[in-house]
Formats: structure tokens, C-alpha cells, sequence
């Protein structure tokens, strides 16, 4: 199974501007699997990523958006991208500033639709 | 008054299972002698505890002391006995007059008036309470128009944009509204929940892409299953959130946000000028 999770997020990786990928258990932040450029913290990211997919996920609920598919951050230097997996985890992508999110997307849902 | 007050008195002792008691207790209540009347009408309770008008007396005297609580218990109990008692209809209208309760109030002066029409103190007890009903009326009208204005105030933040006041909204970081509205699909209002949930959000981004050494972050869009929102940062204290149905391409959604961020900093600035 590990070998699995790491082949799908190997795939996005190597999406341009990628930094990383990693599969996130939602409920408490931990590393289920990873494929990480170095320099790129591992730990920081799943939890940071769970944390605020936690939090949007609730707003989202609230405003009548229903459960959230997709979720970016965009930020100066970087973006994070986050799409719910089976099971309570949660996929999550560390990318450059510049990175072609739709494409970067696209892989995020195909993983996705693999690991269910 | 006096002698009535002795008369009273001698033929209540003569005879102390008479009705007397109540004319002498409504004779002391009548000079003030509260205690007293307030003596004679528990006395006159313990004999005739089934009695409405003992009820009455006593809740009387209670209401002129002050105890409208137990005066409202006290005529609560006379209508039991007679659902038709005029002074403890009139009472209860009265308690219900007190507690700004105009609908209860009304209701037991009709009820008493329908029991004595020629009462004519029901009767100007009710043009009383008819009166105050419509005062609070045209003050409850008046509070409702001025919330109205309110809101249409915080609407006018995005005038003339797209959802202004169901998909645009701003709030600050303590999930306070400032401007916009927001509205689901069945055209709920859930502005206040959404800006509950996402104030502090922007500490979460901040601290999010300090920690991952992203730079500092311009905005976070969140798809759902029924629609987007994308949220911005106007200012250092506020927060700026667009909600748009799934029809709406995501690419569009960034456009119409980044605009609606202009707008909403150019409020904020003239705010503060």
C-alpha cells in the first residue's frame, strides 16, 4: 500500500513548480506517505495543511458551499494545494508561486481517484 | 371612614366565618393600611380558601405593596375558582400591562369586559393598554425600518458589484461584518456563521505560509461540491470573502475577487479619511 501512495505521489511531483506531495491523515495532521524535494518540511506542511483544511472545511460548510473538493493558498513565494482523500486523508501539494495549478490539480484528483 | 373601619371590625368578630372580612379588607387596602388589610385577607383565606374574591382581596393588597409576582399567582388562583372574576381579569390585565405583555393584557380586559360590559373601569383600562399596544407598535416598526438601514448601509460597501449583498463579504479579523452579505442556495442568511468561522483564518494563512517559507499569502480559494469562495485580505484587520455558485470558473472567480478586494480597500481608506 505504501508503495502504491508513493508511486501516485511521485507522479505529481513531477509536475513543474511541484516542491512536493504528500498524503495527510485530515484528522490529526500526520504523514501518511510523502515525496518531498528537500528543504521542504514535512511534518509542518501535513499539519498546517490539515489545520486549515479543517478550518475552511467548516466555513465552507457554514456558507452552504458543502464538503470542500479543492483548496489553495496562494501565497508571494508559493502556493499549497490541498484535495480530500478516501479515508479522512487528505492530499496536499506544495508548489512554486507560478505553478500550473490546473494541471497540478488534475493530478491531485487522478491520485486521488487511485488511492480509492 | 374610621367608624366604617370599627363596624367592620365588631361584626367580623361576631361572626367570623362571614364574608365580612372582605369589605373590611378592602376598606383598610383602600386607607393604606397594607398590613393590616393584608392580615384580614389571609385570615379570611384560611376560611374560605376556595373563595375568588378572597384571591382577589389579596392579590390586591399584594399589588399595592409592591409583590406583583405573587398578586399575579394570587388572581391566577381567583380565576381558577371563577374563570369569570372581573378583579382578577382586571388584575392580570394589569400584571400583563406592567411586563410590556400587551397581547395578555388585552386579552383578559376583553374577557372582563365581556363579563360586565358596563364595567367602566375594564373599559378604560382597555383604552389604556390599546393605546401603549400601538405606541409599542409604531416603536417596534420604527426599530425594524432602522435595522433595515442598517443593513442596507453594509450592502452599499459593493454597490453596483455582482452579489453584493449575497456572495461578497467583508468582516474583520474577529468575525465582526462590516460590509457585503452572504446567502446560501436556499437564500439563508449565513453571513455571521461564515464570518465566525473564518475570523482568525488569516493568522492560520499567515502563519501557514510563514512556516513553509511561501512568502506571504495573497488569497485562498476553497471549491466545494456546491460552489467557491475566495478569500482576500483587503487590510492587515480585515478579511474579504467571495462566494460564487459552481457555474462560475475558478479563473473568473480570481478576477471578480481581485476587483471586489480594489473596492473594498477603497472603502476601507475612506473610512478612515
Amino acid at each position: 500500500m505504501s508503495l502504491r501512495f508513493q508511486r501516485l505521489l511521485d507522479v505529481i511531483t513531477r509536475v513543474r513548480g511541484v516542491q512536493g506531495a504528500m498524503l495527510v491523515a485530515g484528522e490529526d495532521g500526520l504523514v501518511v506517505a510523502e515525496s518531498l524535494m528537500e528543504g521542504v518540511r514535512g511534518n509542518a506542511v501535513a499539519a498546517l495543511a490539515a489545520s486549515l483544511t479543517k478550518r475552511f472545511g467548516r466555513a465552507a460548510e457554514a456558507g452552504g458551499l458543502g464538503p470542500v473538493s479543492f483548496l489553495h493558498l496562494q501565497a508571494t513565494d508559493g502556493a499549497l494545494l490541498v484535495v480530500p482523500a478516501p479515508e479522512g486523508m487528505v492530499l496536499v501539494v506544495v508548489a512554486d508561486a507560478d505553478v500550473n495549478v490546473g494541471l497540478a490539480r488534475l493530478e491531485m484528483r487522478r491520485a486521488v481517484e487511485e488511492v480509492a | 371612614m374610621a367608624d366604617e373601619v370599627k363596624r367592620l371590625t365588631a361584626e367580623l368578630a361576631r361572626n367570623p366565618g362571614s364574608l365580612v372580612f372582605l369589605a373590611l379588607g378592602e376598606t383598610l387596602r383602600a386607607r393604606g393600611q397594607l398590613d393590616a388589610a393584608a392580615r384580614i385577607a389571609l385570615t379570611g383565606l384560611e376560611r374560605h380558601p376556595h373563595l375568588a374574591d378572597a384571591h382577589d382581596l389579596y392579590a390586591r393588597v399584594l399589588a399595592d405593596a409592591g409583590d406583583v409576582e405573587q398578586a399575579r399567582d394570587e388572581w391566577g388562583m381567583a380565576l381558577r375558582f371563577d374563570p369569570k372574576h372581573i378583579g382578577a381579569l382586571k388584575g392580570l390585565g394589569f400584571v400583563h400591562f406592567h411586563a410590556g405583555d400587551f397581547d395578555q393584557a388585552l386579552e383578559h380586559l376583553e374577557t372582563a369586559l365581556a363579563a360586565d360590559p358596563l364595567d367602566q373601569t375594564v373599559v378604560q383600562a382597555l383604552q389604556t393598554v390599546r393605546a401603549a399596544a400601538e405606541i409599542a407598535e409604531a416603536e417596534a416598526a420604527a426599530a425594524a425600518a432602522e435595522t433595515e438601514d442598517a443593513v442596507e448601509g453594509i450592502a452599499d460597501v459593493f454597490a453596483g458589484l455582482e452579489g453584493a449583498r449575497q456572495g461578497l463579504l467583508l468582516v474583520d479579523l474577529r468575525g465582526r461584518l462590516l460590509g457585503g452579505g452572504m446567502r446560501d442556495g436556499t437564500d439563508r442568511d449565513v453571513a455571521e456563521p461564515v464570518a465566525a468561522y473564518l475570523a482568525g483564518a488569516s493568522q492560520e494563512a499567515e502563519r501557514t505560509a510563514r512556516l513553509l517559507e511561501l512568502g506571504t499569502w495573497s488569497w485562498i480559494v476553497a471549491e466545494g461540491t456546491e460552489g467557491s469562495m475566495h478569500v482576500s485580505q483587503p487590510s492587515d484587520a480585515t478579511l474579504l470573502l467571495v462566494r460564487r455558485d459552481r457555474s462560475v470558473p475558478s479563473g473568473r472567480l480570481a478576477v471578480f475577487a481581485e476587483h471586489a478586494t480594489a473596492v473594498a480597500r477603497a472603502w476601507l481608506e475612506e473610512q478612515q479619511g
